[in-house]
């Protein structure tokens, strides 16, 4: 199966997206977040396909667009807390947008379900260059916010106290955790990030109580839901995104059942 | 030397005004009891020492130094929220993630910060709790976890702030008296708030009510008295002693017990 060229680009890419994917998500468990991953995709999908009718990258749209939901979510910080249907309004409005934008474009229904559910095999060799720099990029920035950010993820107020600004780590956390969305909808597309970010994680702070372990344990386990879909949709044909969610969903129902 | 010194200090959040030209002095290596109806600031006052709140008037000083925040010399155990109860995280995780947390970087702890952390769990005697999980442990198993991450730094000044909210009065005492012995032992000023003053009354040397916009630092004897009280309470006050206990009584109920329940 190496020897398709887009297959050795769809390997690539699982790759570098699940690792940043499960960076970012160990830390939106951690911090009771998760929602927050599936909204700025949602808003994302608005972006990225206004950028398709314009004529730009959907993948720049999309950037676009949930670095500055992330940037605003971190700002509104605690204003955002039980604010469920002001949330979901928006979610719905963009979903709605992008439905406006797709029916302006031609090419309306293959793009469609490419931005909602993804295309592991249709990624080129740009677009996985794109991919690895910004990988690189959210994992350095994520690596230096990570002491201060599980700090005041742990302990706010002590936090605060020992002079760390939890609305800066909070918006810098955001913005890098918009990237690693975007990139994951490349993926397994707008609908079903929460598979590859927030799956893993969850399953991994079941299975390890200690932190360095538990965001080594995510990474591996998203890559290995990615690899494992995308060799199964090899063999059976199937959507890559179907088989990505369903290891996802099988490695948390695991661990959750899982003896400790 | 002083440990806290307010001069006409006037803390407000937003337009409340908390407290009102307030000057007290706090001396070093003198345990505390923080006491005062819901809403009567103590938060605020601890939040103001820690210099998360600038004074609208008036000077504190912390250590004979002007307020810094972030000064490693004072140590602060928040009010307990749910919020550490969920994480699936170890006992040790939690307090070392308090070491040096400030700075940038990975959480990556150094020999010296390894040490820390396992001398303040030592300190409250929470070594056992290292490797459970925090979403396993009691009330009162989390708040030796919470008072070792105050500890980390070797603090000269504590803020310890309810500490003994739902826990049972067994627990309580345990908390009391591991506060005590570690200003005690490490020879520093702790400030300890509390709704009541009962489970502190054999361990403080002096009491720092607050109400009212007001706040009274002296001994037990010369503070919870009817008059002081009064005035700090706005309204009648009367002050019961019995068998060794305080009552504190408003139109014949018990004032501290009834703000206990609201809580």
């Amino acid at each position: 199966m190496l020897e398709y060229e887009f297959m050795r680009h769809a390997f690539g890419a699982a790759a570098v997206v699940a690792v940043v994917a499960a960076c970012g998500g160990y830390f939106l468990v951690l911090r009771g977040q998760t929602f927050a991953g599936h909204a700025l995709a949602h808003v994302g999908f608005a972006g990225a396909t206004g950028a398709v009718l314009i004529g730009v990258s959907p993948l720049w749209g999309f950037l676009a667009t949930t670095v500055s939901g992330g940037i605003g979510m971190g700002l509104l910080g605690e204003r955002l807390e039980g604010r469920d249907v002001a949330i979901g309004i928006i979610l719905a409005l963009s979903l709605g947008l992008g439905l406006l934008f797709l029916h302006f474009y031609t090419a309306f229904a293959a793009q469609a379900t490419t931005l909602l559910f993804g295309n592991l095999l249709g990624v080129d060799a740009g677009t996985l260059d794109i991919l690895a720099i910004l990988a690189a990029g959210s994992l350095a920035a994520l690596a230096i916010i990570s002491r201060p950010l599980l700090f005041a993820t742990l302990q706010p107020e002590l936090a605060e106290a020992k002079g760390v600004s939890l609305r800066g780590v909070s918006v810098m956390f955001l913005a890098i955790v918009a990237v690693a969305t975007a990139e994951c909808a490349q993926i397994v597309g707008v609908l079903l990030v929460f598979a590859l970010m927030i799956a893993p994680a969850a399953a991994a702070q079941r299975l390890t109580s200690r932190i360095a372990p538990g965001v080594l344990l995510a990474m591996a386990l998203a890559l290995a839901d990615a690899w494992g879909g995308l060799v199964l949709a090899y063999y059976t044909d199937w959507p890559s995104s179907f088989w990505i969610t369903a290891l996802g969903g099988l490695t948390y129902l695991a661990a959750s059942l899982a003896p400790r | 030397m002083s440990a806290v010194e307010f001069r006409g200090v006037r803390l407000q959040l937003g337009e409340r005004c908390i407290l009102a030209d307030t000057d007290l002095s706090v001396r070093d290596g003198e345990f505390i009891g923080v006491l005062g109806p819901n809403g009567a600031g103590k938060t605020t006052l601890m939040r103001a020492i820690l210099g998360l709140i600038e004074p609208a008037a008036g000077a504190i000083r912390v250590l004979d130094r002007p307020v810094l925040r972030g000064n490693p010399a004072v140590g602060y155990m928040p009010q307990v929220r749910s919020l550490a109860a969920r994480h699936r995280l170890s006992g040790w995780s939690f307090v070392a993630s308090a070491a040096q947390g400030h700075r940038w970087g990975l959480p990556r702890l150094d020999a010296a910060a390894r040490r820390d952390v396992s001398w303040a769990l030592e300190q409250v005697g929470a070594e056992p709790l290292a490797k459970r999980l925090l979403a396993e442990l009691s009330g009162g198993e989390r708040q030796r976890l919470l008072l070792a991450q105050a500890l980390l730094g070797r603090p000269r000044l504590l803020l310890l702030d309810e500490p003994l909210i739902s826990l049972d009065p067994p627990h309580q005492r345990a908390v009391v008296e591991l506060a005590r012995h570690i200003q005690r032992e490490l020879a520093i000023t702790v400030l300890f708030s509390a709704h009541e003053l009962n489970p502190l009354l054999d361990v403080i040397d002096r009491v720092l009510y607050l109400g009212n916009r007001q706040a009274a630092l002296g001994t037990v004897d010369e503070v919870i008295t009817g008059p002081s009280l009064s005035r700090l309470y706005g309204a009648e006050i009367e002050v019961v002693r019995l068998k060794g206990r305080v009552f504190v009584l408003s139109g014949g109920l018990e004032v501290e017990r009834d703000e206990h329940r609201h809580a």
